[in-house]
């Protein structure tokens, strides 16, 4: 036992990422599933339908009122849906190319989850931290990551060996490459007014009241960077990569099962990590600017305080979650050429000219 | 051994391991099976930037070549449909060529790394600094940084105008 103790006490650092990468995945993958049953709960609602309300568990179904509501509202479904990716069969085509087919999903899903690592997601409890990796760098890692997602796609087209697949990777690579830029521009000016990379700071920067969050004083880097994060996640109006109008399914047309899944699993994660992106640089990350929550938990007894921190992070990420499904559903797709031409000759510009403004006032305000 | 120690060696070794898997694989002769061991090389390099703590160098080195030129390398292997390219043999021509290249390089680099010796090594840390990196490219290096910022422009437009069917 004291040997346990010895090396937690050497590594602690090392078991502290363990632990909190743990605790991280724990929150996000029931969110995933969540987010789907919530998706279609919302479409149902904006569509004039019920959704889901049909999964209930042996035991606990029969429970009177609590039973028939949960039920009701679908609690249950992502066990089912869950149960079914597993347990429906895996169909591998067998013009397509063995290795990619395989390795696609994979790399569609693990830089979903790796964005997570740099995200402040909570202040402290007790003495720890609460973010995986506090780098300095950690916005340029996240564009790295965010960068290597469109792999996962390309791949994934390339693999199945068949057209619709093939112009679903070959448009996702385009899309994601061109809104990359315009959304790497729109960050920038909230890392000149901050003056400095690393997220924390960034959240520091706006816990001076609700006016210090970034979105009043950036509210075009915002606006961009929130489209840019749809045609990033390939979500609707930006779906052109797997349009199922044009495209059948694109590039996820050949696969089934759990392979599809993941595909379903790392959009949903993508979405969760972009909207989690947004909080901290936009909208003040885990601060709120009443009832002192808006510095650091102490140390000492700041237990509850440290817990209600993460529980404001997550609240604000489900907002911009139910926007992103919202939007989904209000907004027609985008033709092709409309899409590239947002991205380069609107978006780039703009973001550029926002650069300068925002230059431009920073030196009239610190001149001597 | 410490930590980046273990990670140097690890790192030094993906290198070289996806590099030689680019240009001479015995299971796949695929173009894009190169191109994605390139990627490969390219992060790896990336994690021995980071030993190095060049945080920045790493993240932009992924963002820029892993992220970007990469895939459209990938995007262009993959419209051209190179079959060709599979059943293409080794000549001996390209063979003497690429050795003596690859020597006389050796030639000149061996030594000089040996001449350099062994640093001291850095002080394990978790962050990285972009201020300095930032000063040092807009007081000490500026020239040559305003020169290259000028020959990207070119290039730049260089492709814009090659890729232009036709000038109005």
């Amino acid at each position: 036992m004291d040997s346990i103790m010895d090396f937690i006490y050497l590594h602690r650092e090392l078991v502290m990422g363990l632990v909190k990468i743990c605790a991280v995945l724990a929150v996000l993958l029931p969110m995933v599933a969540y987010s789907v049953l919530a998706e279609r709960k919302i479409s149902a609602f904006i569509q004039d339908r019920v959704g889901p309300n049909r999964v209930a568990l042996p035991l606990l179904g029969s429970v009177p009122v609590l039973g028939p509501f949960l039920t009701r509202l679908g609690i249950w479904q992502p066990l089912a849906d869950g149960l079914k990716s597993f347990l429906k069969e895996d169909f591998t085509p067998n013009y397509v190319r063995k290795a990619y087919f395989w390795l696609a999903p994979a790399i569609a899903l693990i830089p979903a989850f790796m964005t997570m690592a740099v995200i402040p997601f909570g202040s402290y409890i007790g003495t720890e931290k609460m973010v995986i990796a506090d780098l300095n760098v950690g916005i340029l890692y996240t564009f790295g990551i965010v960068s290597l997602g469109v792999y996962g796609l390309v791949l994934a087209g390339y693999a199945a060996n068949s057209k619709y697949p093939f112009l679903g990777g070959i448009r996702s690579s385009a899309q994601m490459i061109s809104y990359e830029i315009a959304m790497g521009m729109s960050v920038i000016p909230v890392f000149m007014l901050v003056g400095d990379l690393n997220l924390g700071k960034v959240i520091q920067h706006q816990s001076g009241g609700l006016f210090s969050w970034i979105i009043f004083q950036q509210p075009v880097a915002f606006f961009i960077f929130m489209v840019a994060a749809f045609a990033e996640t390939n979500r609707l109006p930006f779906d052109l990569p797997e349009s199922e109008t044009e495209l059948v399914g694109g590039y996820h047309t050949e696969y089934s099962s759990m392979k599809f899944a993941l595909f379903f699993m790392g959009e949903y994660s993508n979405m969760i990590a972009s909207s989690a992106m947004m909080v901290t640089l936009f909208l003040g990350g885990w601060t709120l600017p009443w009832f002192g929550l808006n510095a650091n938990a102490p140390a000492e007894g700041g237990l509850w305080i440290g817990i209600a921190h993460i529980g404001i992070f997550l609240a604000k990420v489900l907002v911009l979650m139910s926007i992103f499904i919202w939007v989904r559903w209000m907004l027609p797709r985008f033709r092709y050429d409309q899409l590239m031409d947002l991205g380069w000759r609107r978006f780039i510009p703009i973001a550029l000219a926002n650069i300068v403004i925002t230059a431009v006032i920073l030196y009239l305000k610190h001149a001597p | 051994m410490a930590y980046p120690d273990l990670f140097f060696y690890l790192f030094a070794a993906m290198t070289v391991l996806f590099g030689a898997l680019v240009v001479a694989n015995p299971f796949s002769r695929s173009p894009v099976t190169s191109a994605m061991f390139l990627v490969l090389t390219i992060l790896s390099l990336a994690g021995l930037y980071v030993l190095l703590h060049a945080f920045f160098i790493a993240a932009i080195q992924i963002i820029v070549y892993a992220g970007a030129v990469m895939v459209l390398f990938l995007f262009v292997i993959m419209l051209l449909d190179l079959r060709d390219e599979e059943k293409r043999r080794v000549k001996i021509f390209g063979l003497v060529t690429g050795l003596l290249a690859t020597g006389a390089l050796g030639v000149l680099l061996v030594p000089t790394l040996w001449q350099s010796g062994v640093g001291n090594g850095l002080n394990p840390t978790f962050e990285g600094d972009t201020k300095t990196l930032g000063r040092a490219l807009f007081s000490e290096h500026l020239l040559p940084f305003e020169i290259v910022s000028l020959l990207l422009l070119a290039a730049m437009v260089g492709a814009i105008l090659l890729s232009k069917k036709e000038l109005k």
